[in-house]
């Protein structure tokens, strides 16, 4: 079988989520990777590196690089005659294009791999995660979307070919604008470490000034629970949880989140997570491997002062 | 101009989803049923827009029609959208679970007889959580699409949308008409007030049936088994920061 892996980048770094998907992908078959941006020749390079990808295609243009729906279904799906199956992380990216890709395929996606049973029979979760479906699928073709977090990153000392292929531009969109927010700390998706706020801490001011400090003295990215950030404490994109970023670092401290259902579908599968919360009945205490109650106000300070 | 809002009858947002013993599905026997969370915020723009609210010009839309397929009890959930403030009602009847691209095809449908100049809805179904009937029926129409809007702005045929994206927001400009998906941030959908829900009860709900749009939606996937996730057990509950570092040390975690 055929295999495309469609990259994960932000112009410049191939981000791991691409080797993860790799791994989902090479239990179905021999991989090619895609790499749609503009300017994206190094994360083409970075893509050629991983292990046993066998080709890596180059398609580049201005609109590719903002990934607009339309201009990577066009590029795509000319491309698919030659594959059995195209896998995309389910990164926001991934969610846009994927399904509009699958429609002009006349093919049902599969989104949100955890597992691949077999060529064609995969394992994801519904309901917020507090259920998970086997699905086979009949479609000659399979349309799929991985969750990055399921799966190992694939390794590197590959050496695929790098071919250029034809861009193409989004006939109905326009690219207006952005607004990425910057930041020295790692990003949410890959961090080993993620501390996470809660509604507790009760304005953005203060949500700063305690997540700020202990993620630059841990190495860590900085999360925040859907409340937290319906609340305007944090960016959106801070937000962890079944309808924000599903993530599994090795560390999870959680500070002043109560751990509703949909919290917990976006980071139980942390390695270990620490729950800080002054209410001792609160949900995270159920998932929390070390937990201690009491308020932030008074331990993220003495968690300051024992990390040294 | 005309808005499509498409809405869905799932589980209750607050309401814990429990696997079947014999793994067929979730149990959703006597379980609290409500408008998909998503599709309430898609219904909530469309009458913002009609009503020129917020940044809207007064009239921007003239009619909201709600589609919702479904059980018959789907009527439930289309009276909520038109309490909150639609014009009328279409329930195409299923009682089969219809896949995302069978939903898309039949929207497709839908679109063709309507005519709208927008499709307004959900990001995402809260049971099935694919993500996908938005961009597939943008696909199948040949129409563009702006997903997982924050901010939608509609003007000079066009819809401006700001996007939530990995790393922050994007704005992009789809021309009409187009699908949008709505996301979380949009707005706060409004409870309907007890005059409202009264008049929506004289409000028009077209009865329809799968076969009356002559779609295929025989489906491409088949569920093997539905199964509860592993469970994670509690751990311990430590004194202090000063015996939290210490753990995570000799558990390799710092």
């Amino acid at each position: 079988m055929a295999v495309l892996v469609i990259a994960d980048h932000d112009g410049t770094n191939l981000r791991d989520t691409t080797n993860k998907t790799v791994t989902a992908a090479s239990k179905l078959g021999d991989v090619d990777i895609l790499v749609v941006g503009q300017g994206a020749q190094a994360v083409a390079d970075a893509a050629a590196a991983i292990a046993g990808v066998r080709k890596v295609l180059l398609a580049e243009s201005a609109e590719l690089g903002k990934s607009l729906a339309e201009a990577v279904e066009a590029v795509v799906v000319p491309l698919a005659a030659g594959y059995d199956a195209v896998l995309a992380p389910a990164t926001m990216d991934g969610k846009n294009y994927m399904p509009r890709i699958a429609a002009r395929l006349d093919v049902a996606p599969i989104s949100d791999i955890i597992e691949v049973v077999s060529a064609d029979t995969f394992v994801r979760p519904i309901y917020a995660g507090n259920a998970l479906e086997t699905v086979q699928s009949s479609d000659g073709k399979k349309i799929i979307t991985v969750r990055p977090t399921a799966f190992d990153a694939a390794g590197t000392g590959g050496t695929a070919t790098i071919e250029t292929i034809a861009g193409a531009d989004a006939a109905r969109t326009d690219f207006i604008g952005e607004e990425l927010v910057k930041s020295d700390r790692p990003e949410l998706g890959a961090a080993k470490i993620i501390v996470s706020g809660g509604r507790a801490m009760g304005s953005a001011e203060e949500f700063h000034a305690v997540m700020d400090p202990l993620a630059d003295r841990l190495g860590a990215a900085v999360g925040a629970s859907r409340a937290a950030v319906d609340a305007g404490y944090a960016p959106n994109d801070y937000q962890v949880g079944q309808t924000g970023k599903v993530v599994a670092p090795g560390l999870y401290i959680a500070i002043g989140i109560s751990g509703a259902i949909q919290h917990l579908a976006g980071m139980k599968d942390s390695k270990i997570i620490v729950a800080i919360n002054k209410d001792a009945d609160a949900p995270i205490f159920q998932v929390a491997d070390y937990g201690i109650v009491g308020d932030y106000k008074t331990i993220v300070p003495e968690l300051m002062t024992a990390l040294g | 101009m005309k808005v499509l809002v498409p809405v869905k009858r799932v589980i209750d947002y607050n309401v814990k989803a429990r696997v079947k013993a014999d793994q067929t599905g979730v149990d959703l026997a006597n379980v609290k049923m409500s408008m998909n969370p998503f599709d309430e915020i898609a219904v909530e723009e469309a009458v913002r827009l009609k009503d020129g609210k917020e940044h809207h010009a007064a009239g921007t839309v003239t009619e909201i029609v709600v589609v919702s397929i479904g059980v018959t009890q789907a009527q439930e959930t289309i009276r909520t959208a038109l309490a909150m403030g639609a014009d009328r009602g279409i329930l195409i009847q299923s009682d089969a679970d219809l896949e995302p691209l069978a939903v898309a095809k039949l929207l497709k449908a839908v679109v063709e007889e309507e005519k709208p100049d927008l499709v307004l809805m959900g990001k995402q179904s809260i049971d099935g959580d694919n993500n996908a009937v938005g961009q597939m029926l943008a696909a199948i129409l040949d129409w563009p699409q702006a997903t997982f809007a924050s901010k939608i702005q509609i003007a000079d045929g066009k819809a401006t949308v700001t996007r939530e994206i990995d790393g922050g927001l994007q704005t992009i400009a789809s021309q009409l008409p187009a699908v949008v998906t709505v996301d979380l941030r949009l707005n706060t959908p409004r409870y309907a007030s007890l005059p409202n829900i009264m008049k929506a009860k004289k409000k028009e709900i077209a009865m329809k049936t799968v076969a009356d749009y002559g779609v295929d939606v025989a489906p491409r996937l088949t569920v093997l088994k539905v199964t509860a996730p592993p469970v994670r057990s509690a751990g311990i509950k430590v004194a202090d920061a000063a015996e939290l570092v210490s753990k995570l040390k000799t558990a390799g975690a710092l």
